[in-house]
């Protein structure tokens, strides 16, 4: 079944705000969102943070799991090369999302939909830009059409 | 290939004479001579062993089980079936001291499909000598040039040395020359060179044929897990049919994901995908960006090195390549 | 099924402003599992955590929500709340309805919305959770400080001082490391012997400490606070418990040409030698590969002058096994070899000395006997040229990439003495930067300059060549950017510190893991810093990174500071969040063992049940007390056989669910 974009888009009667999944690692880049928070550095109320240990915990599987339950974007933040808490974690995570963001991108996703950033404890003003940044973005990418569940549908 | 299928006859009945092992894994003919599968023979039924352009199928993933049961299992490897042998070597997989690996010579496997595609139907038997393959059909003696009817897998060959082996049936340079190598990443780089939506319609238009007949996973030498993650009722995700588009999407690019840094480019499995799915492009698409992001690497070509996704170093680019280097928007 | 309580925290206004509490406790009524769901004012409050308490005994919860403020605030604080009220701390979920939803959304219908769908998210995951328990392992109350250096004695003496074992092994015949070849130290010049050898003293008296001199490390398993490691102990062919270190023997060994190690080579020893008059143990070595017995079986004159019949031709390599609650590596490092820097003519010219070397020529118990002269004609020098970073900071394949951090300092300090002793000396340094850093280091450096009068010359020497006896070397300045061409009786190279060539085997032991350039790594670059990743081992001295001594010395205390913290406990509680393999769905192939950075998978042969087909499978398996929970190994699972419990494949995807209906 192909899915024709340009018919899709515009039908829709409420403005698109894009549904953003952000896997945060505890140590840094989820301590990174609570200083955003303590900040009241605001971004978008559509961006829900999950929780995980660490970014090498995330598994492409929940990644596509996202975008088949009708998330438009995701992002996954850790803490910088270097500052693992787990000393390497992050390191795996990079390798595992390059190639994984590459097939996407291979098999005709819009490259823009996922994203990495490594967003320390300290980066709360980091956080609230890349996630303001991010839904930018996928706001104007549009829906995720391709990559979902139809079934999810409304 | 009379020649060397008399040597190896007589190799293999000396090998199971002298109890260097007790059984083979060689190639049985199915209703169609081109219709060749690996199986179990013992001294009493080795006459019926041979070994053709037909002769296709990688053995080294029957040999995660035959390396369970009792003795010592012969193997006949291939140049190319040596890379996913020492990979599941690696892995643990295959217990190396319970096969006798003799490597046998290989100057590329031949595609039935294009054979027939040639007009050549009702086949018989072939004759596979040298440049010139003999067809004999129902309808008479045919002949086609070998490079005409090569599987595409072996227009791309990894050359003639055997990566693993106890034995060799011929020294590797005294081996017949292999089809000399294409640029295994043409098509890739063609579908790269697509807009996003272009490869979008591509892949939908592959993916769409699967059928989730699972051929692929199970011919797949590194999808060898006891239990698939899609068949395991914790993950979430186990599903036995695609219920829909998303569903074939996530179980090709899990599959290939899974086996990214450990598949070997053997191309099983668009050899058996019965949709003719070009799966192994999915396969070459993470060789190909390993070996621009990591290095060179080359699964199986030995048993110990660590595989680029266990790995890492500290000035790995960052996955925002994609948004600079990856395909067209 | 689960009896879930959801409670709402107003965090005063902090929540209630921005998300309507009321419509999320509400909302979330309906969830599957859900049985009571109410908001209150302060639920970190004594009446708000009483409130959760009665509501557990009240309803029979099985687990509870908290929509409030982060889990880095007051997950632990609900996690003992829930357990004082009889569940497992674990069956827990904290939505973070404040710092990600009512700090930053302005909206009050936004932000309650938001909070609906994070409160039902925990609720999902909850509904996956199992009560987690965490393991427990006693604690082996000894210690194996390995390398017998400095950092390893000042380790091994603050450990023993707070009354634990601790073991030494050194892979030389005495401890006392690098350090007893150096002379005199930076910054105060007070002598190295004066200062090392009563500590050396202390650990070989020190009713806690045994010495394992010229032995090694060979095998190391089990995890903290239960190793178990194999000692190799090399034969000396002297009983020590005979010896009485009289060194008769030595007098009169016939085998007198082996170029003496503790010397750098630049004089000779007797096949049977102790390295220096206050080596410990004072204990003799044959070397093998000198000793005319060994070689040629005729020898035997120490065997017969040993009045103590001491000399054992037969003595055999010893394996001694031993347990201990935690391990120090303090395996130190080398000086760099200069043979692959031609340009300076190291292999060619006796009168191109490394820093080490030169340490020896000036010690009053070095070859000299402290008078410097020069190794090819024994002349005193009048002109000595010193080049820095001598394969530091570089960025060929010859060099090391880092700075060695003490070069400057004890070239400076050198270049002081030479001055000091032997005023018509001439001496130039040629440094890229001068680096002081610590505490008295600059205003040392400046003493050199300014009071004895060393010439700095900032630039790179390009070649040294030999001219009649005499040296030449050509240097640019790049401060007047001139070439120059200085004679020479002697140069040094101040040659870059390396980590012991035993550092990358014994990482591979201890799975700790060293860096590109084979320094060990430390747990946190910055809140770590003696710690190694992998639990109970840790890091002292320079084996970590280039150091100086009160640096050293700093970091062997605060190591043992860190061991007597592990060794003073009973029992490890460890973190339940831990990962854990599925025995039958387990391929065995070992994949996730390679991204483990802490070695906590171990594969083992083990008959498992499957389906009632009983076979012996060679599977993962966790070790729950060295394990941290990252996950990294949950990922490179292809067949998802290996998860994590507390954040499972199901639970995170449950919460992907909730948030994405």
């Amino acid at each position: 079944m192909q899915v024709n974009e340009t018919n899709t888009v515009n039908t829709e009667e409420k403005e698109f705000t894009p549904l953003i999944v952000a896997f945060c690692c505890n140590w840094c880049s989820y301590a990174g969102a609570d200083l955003a928070g303590s900040s009241r550095l605001s971004y978008p109320a559509n961006v829900k943070i999950i929780r995980v240990p660490c970014s090498c915990r995330v598994n492409p599987l929940f990644i596509l799991r996202a975008f088949q339950r009708g998330a438009d974007g995701v992002i996954l933040c850790g803490c910088h090369p270097g500052d693992c808490h787990y000393s390497t974690g992050n390191y795996y995570a990079r390798r595992r999302m390059t190639l994984l963001f590459s097939m996407l991108d291979y098999l005709g996703i819009e490259k823009g939909r996922t994203r990495v950033e490594w967003v320390s404890a300290a980066e709360g003003a980091k956080f609230s830009a890349t996630m303001n940044d991010f839904a930018a973005t996928i706001h104007k990418l549009g829906p995720n059409r391709k990559l979902r569940d139809l079934r999810c549908e409304k | 290939m009379r020649e060397i299928n008399e040597m190896l006859k007589k190799k293999v009945s000396e090998l199971l004479e002298n109890g260097t092992a007790d059984r083979i894994i060689g190639w049985q003919a199915g209703e169609f001579c081109y219709d060749v599968t690996p199986a179990v023979m013992r001294k009493d039924n080795l006459d019926e062993l041979f070994y053709n352009g037909f002769c296709g199928a990688n053995q080294s993933k029957y040999l995660i089980q035959e390396s369970l049961e009792e003795g010592k299992v012969l193997a006949l490897l291939k140049p190319c079936d040596t890379y996913s042998f020492n990979q599941l070597v690696k892995e643990h997989r295959v217990n190396r001291e319970k096969v006798y690996a003799l490597g046998i010579p290989c100057s590329g496997m031949l595609d039935v499909d294009k054979i027939k595609a040639l007009g050549i139907t009702g086949i018989l038997s072939i004759e596979d000598n040298g440049e010139e393959i003999k067809v004999a059909t129902m309808y008479g003696d045919k002949t086609c040039k070998r490079t005409e009817v090569l599987q595409e897998r072996c227009k791309v060959c990894k050359g003639k040395e055997h990566k693993a082996y106890d034995e060799l049936l011929i020294p590797d340079e005294d081996a017949p020359e292999v089809p000399n190598g294409e640029d295994r990443f043409e098509l890739v780089n063609k579908l790269e060179a697509m807009t996003s939506q272009e490869r979008f319609d591509f892949w939908r238009g592959e993916l769409s044929k699967c059928i989730r007949c699972n051929a692929c996973r199970n011919v797949c030498p590194a999808c060898s897990c006891r239990t698939c993650v899609f068949d395991n009722d914790n993950s979430g995700v186990a599903a036995k049919s695609n219920a829909d588009d998303f569903e074939e999407n996530m179980f090709h690019i899990i599959r290939a994901f899974h086996v990214a840094g450990r598949c070997t480019d053997c191309g099983e499995c668009s050899r058996v995908c019965p949709q003719h799915i070009p799966l192994h492009l999915l396969n070459r698409k993470f060789i190909k960006d390993i070996d621009e992001f990591y290095g060179e690497f080359q699964a199986g070509e030995d048993d110990t090195a660590k595989g680029p996704l266990t790995a890492y170093t500290e000035g790995d680019c960052e996955p925002s390549i994609v948004m600079e280097k990856g395909g067209e928007a | 099924m689960q009896k879930i309580g959801v409670f709402v925290c107003w965090c005063g206004s902090n929540i209630a402003a921005t998300v309507d509490v009321a419509a999320v406790a509400e909302a979330v009524k309906g969830e599957p599992g859900v049985v009571f769901a109410t908001d209150y004012q302060y639920m970190c409050s004594e009446g708000g955590q009483s409130l959760i308490k009665e509501t557990i005994k009240e309803q029979g919860l099985t687990g509870v929500v908290i929509c409030s403020c982060s889990p880095r605030m007051h997950e632990a604080t609900f996690r003992k709340t829930v357990e004082a009220a009889g569940i497992n701390p674990y069956m827990l979920e904290i939505a973070n309805i404040r710092e990600q939803c009512s700090w930053i959304h302005k909206n009050k219908e936004e932000g309650t919305e938001k909070a609906i769908i994070l409160a039902k998210a925990a609720v999902a995951k909850l509904n996956l959770n199992t009560p987690l328990i965490a393991g427990e392992s006693r604690v082996v109350k000894r210690a194996l400080v390995i390398g017998g250096g400095i950092a390893g004695i000042q380790t091994a003496l603050d450990i023993a001082e707070a009354g634990y074992e601790v073991d030494i092994v050194e892979k030389q015949p005495t401890i006392g490391g690098k350090m007893t070849q150096i002379d005199k130290t930076f910054p105060t010049l007070d002598c190295a012997a004066c200062i090392l050898t009563p500590k050396m003293v202390d650990a070989a008296q020190s009713e806690k400490i045994n010495i394992y001199s010229y032995s090694e490390v060979e095998k190391v398993s089990g995890f903290v606070g239960n190793f178990s490691v194999t000692i190799k102990k090399k034969p000396r062919y002297v009983n020590s418990d005979l010896c009485t270190g009289c060194g008769a023997c030595m007098e009169k060994c016939p085998s007198k040409k082996t170029p003496n190690e503790f010397n750098m080579g630049l004089d000779n020893r007797t096949a049977i030698y102790i390295p220096f008059a206050q080596a410990i143990p004072k204990v003799p070595v044959i070397d093998t590969a000198a000793c005319l017995h060994f070689k040629t079986g005729k020898c035997g004159i120490c065997q017969k002058t040993c009045s103590a019949n001491a000399i054992d031709f037969d003595q055999k390599e010893e394996l001694i096994t031993k347990e201990y609650g935690a391990i120090v590596v303090a395996t130190g490092f080398n000086p760099l070899k200069p043979t692959k820097f031609d340009e300076y003519q190291y292999n060619q010219c006796a009168d191109v000395v490394t820093s080490l070397e030169f340490e020896r020529l000036m010690n009053a118990a070095g070859p000299t006997k402290g008078v410097l002269l020069r190794p090819s004609d024994q002349s005193h020098p009048k002109k000595i040229v010193f080049v820095q970073c001598v394969g530091s900071r570089g960025q060929s394949c010859r060099d090391h990439s880092y700075c060695s951090k003490i070069c400057c300092m004890y070239t400076a300090k050198h270049a002081m003495l030479v001055r000091d002793k032997y005023p018509d000396t001439d001496v130039t340094v040629f440094y890229i930067d001068v680096r002081t850093p610590g505490k008295n280091f600059d205003e040392f450096y400046r003493r050199a300059v300014e009071e004895y009068g060393v010439h700095y010359i900032k630039g790179m020497v390009g070649k040294v060549e030999q001219v009649d006896g005499s040296l030449k070397v050509q240097a640019s300045d790049l401060l007047s950017n001139d070439q120059m061409v200085l004679d020479a009786d002697m140069v040094v190279l101040a040659t870059a510190v390396e980590p012991d060539p035993t550092a990358k085997s014994l990482a591979t032991m201890l799975t700790a893991s060293i860096d590109t350039n084979n320094f060990f790594t430390e747990a946190h670059p910055k809140l770590r810093p003696v710690e190694s990743p992998t639990a109970g081992v840790y890091l002292s001295g320079v084996c970590q990174g280039p150091k100086d001594i009160p640096e050293t010395v700093a970091q062997g205390s605060a190591c043992a500071a860190k061991v007597i913290g592990l060794l003073a406990k009973d029992k490890l509680l460890s973190n339940p969040c831990v990962a854990h393999s599925d025995e039958l769905l387990c391929n065995g192939c070992s994949t996730c063992a390679n991204v483990c950075a802490y070695g906590a998978i171990d594969y083992v042969d083990k008959e498992v049940n499957d389906h009632g087909k009983r076979e012996v499978r060679h599977i993962a398996v966790v070790n729950e007390a060295v394990c941290q929970g990252c996950g990294a190994c949950t990922v490179t699972c292809p067949s998802g056989a290996m998860d994590l419990k507390g954040f499972a494949n199901r639970q995170i995807m449950a919460e992907v669910d909730a948030i994405c209906k």
